[in-house]
C-alpha cells in the first residue's frame, strides 16, 4: 500500500455502542486499509469490545455511555498520543464502506486538504431514500452550512478523515450527535483546508430516525446560548 | 386558618434550620439568608397588607401577585442554572471517562 511505504500512519476511529453484529466485519475490512483500527466501546453492554479485539482492533472502553462525539474524541486523543498522521472517522454499524477510505485520505496524503468529508450526494454514489433525502438531509445540510459557514453538500454522514494538523486543532466537545456540525464549525474557525469526496453509504436501518435532527438542534441550541 | 398552618410550617422549618446549623451542615451565611427569607414569609402571612405596600411601590396591583411574579422569576432562574450546571457536569464526566479509557489502554500495552 502506498501509505505504508511512505510511513504515514493511518488510524481508523470507530465509536461503537451495541454493535456486536457488525463490528467484526467492519474491523476486518478496515484492517486492510489502515495501520490501526481503534474501536472506542462507548459503554460496555454486549460483546462488541471482545469481538473487535479478537479481530485485531485496539479497543478503548468508556465506562459509561457518553455518546458518539465523546467516543470519537477519545479515539482522536489516543491516535494523537500514538503517532497517527491521519485519522478516519468510521461508523461501526456497517453503513460506511472501507473501500472509501482510500478516496478519503488521498487528498490528505497529497497535501491538498487538512480535513476530507465524505458526501452521499456527490456523483450519486449512495442510494438514499428520497423522503430521507428531501425531508431531513437536505434541510439539515442547508442549516448546517448556515450555522458553520462551510459549503458542504452533506452534513451528517460521519465519514471523514483528518490529518494530524487538523486533529490537534479540533477538539470535539459535543458528546452526542451534534459533533458533525461542531467539526465543520471548527474547520471554519481554524481556517483549515477542506474537501468533499463522494462516498457510498449503505442504509441498514433508518439512521438515527426522523426525530434525531431535532435532538441535534436542541444540543446545538443549548451549547450556543447557555455556556 | 391558612395563617396558622403557614406559621406552624415556618416554625417547623426554622427548627430544622437550627438543627442543620448546629450540625454544621450549612454555614452561617446560608443560615442567615434562610432565616431572613422565612421571617419575611412569616411577616407576609401575618400582615398580608404589608405586601400590598411593596407591590404599590414597584407598580404591581396586589401583594399576592408580586409574590407570584417573584417566585416565577426565581424558578426560571434556578431552572436555567440547573441546566447549565448539568451540562458542565456532563462534560466533566466525559473527561473522566475518557481519561480512564486512555489510561487503561496505556497500562495494558
Amino acid at each position: 500500500m502506498v501509505q505504508k511505504e511512505n510511513k504515514i500512519k493511518i488510524f481508523a476511529i470507530v465509536p461503537a455502542y451495541q454493535e456486536e453484529k457488525t463490528i467484526a466485519q467492519v474491523v476486518r475490512s478496515l484492517k486492510e486499509k489502515v495501520d490501526e483500527v481503534v474501536v472506542v466501546v462507548d459503554g460496555k453492554v454486549d460483546r462488541t469490545g471482545e469481538i473487535a479485539e479478537s479481530n485485531g482492533a485496539i479497543v478503548l472502553y468508556h465506562l459509561v455511555n457518553r455518546g458518539q462525539g465523546a467516543a470519537l474524541e477519545t479515539g482522536d486523543q489516543y491516535a494523537l498520543e500514538n503517532g497517527a498522521d491521519i485519522v478516519v472517522h468510521f461508523d461501526a454499524d456497517g453503513q460506511h464502506q472501507a473501500e472509501d477510505v482510500e478516496t478519503l485520505i488521498s487528498p490528505l496524503i497529497k497535501g491538498e486538504a487538512d480535513v476530507v468529508f465524505g458526501s452521499r450526494f456527490l456523483k450519486g454514489k449512495s442510494f438514499v431514500p428520497w423522503t430521507k433525502k428531501w425531508l431531513i438531509l437536505k434541510p439539515a445540510t442547508i442549516l448546517n452550512n448556515f450555522l458553520t459557514g462551510l459549503k458542504l453538500t452533506d452534513a451528517h454522514n460521519g465519514l471523514r478523515a483528518l490529518n494530524k494538523f487538523a486533529l490537534r486543532k479540533i477538539r470535539i466537545t459535543q458528546d452526542r450527535m451534534s459533533h458533525n456540525t461542531e467539526i465543520a464549525s471548527l474547520v471554519k474557525h481554524h481556517h483549515l483546508r477542506y474537501k468533499e469526496v463522494p462516498v457510498r453509504i449503505i442504509y441498514k436501518k433508518y439512521g438515527q430516525g426522523y426525530l434525531a435532527g431535532f435532538k441535534i438542534l436542541k444540543e446545538l441550541f443549548f451549547d450556543r446560548f447557555f455556556r | 386558618m391558612i395563617k396558622v398552618i403557614i406559621l406552624i410550617f415556618i416554625v417547623f422549618v426554622l427548627i430544622r434550620l437550627k438543627i442543620k446549623y448546629q450540625r454544621k451542615e450549612i454555614n452561617s451565611r446560608e443560615a442567615i439568608i434562610a432565616l431572613i427569607f422565612w421571617l419575611i414569609v412569616a411577616g407576609a402571612s401575618i400582615w398580608p397588607h404589608l405586601t400590598d405596600v411593596v407591590a404599590k411601590i414597584v407598580g404591581v396591583g396586589r401583594g399576592a401577585d408580586l409574590l407570584i411574579y417573584l417566585s416565577l422569576l426565581f424558578l426560571f432562574y434556578s431552572f436555567f442554572q440547573i441546566i447549565i450546571k448539568l451540562e458542565k457536569i456532563d462534560k466533566e464526566i466525559t473527561e473522566i471517562v475518557r481519561a480512564i479509557a486512555l489510561r487503561k489502554i496505556k497500562k495494558d500495552k
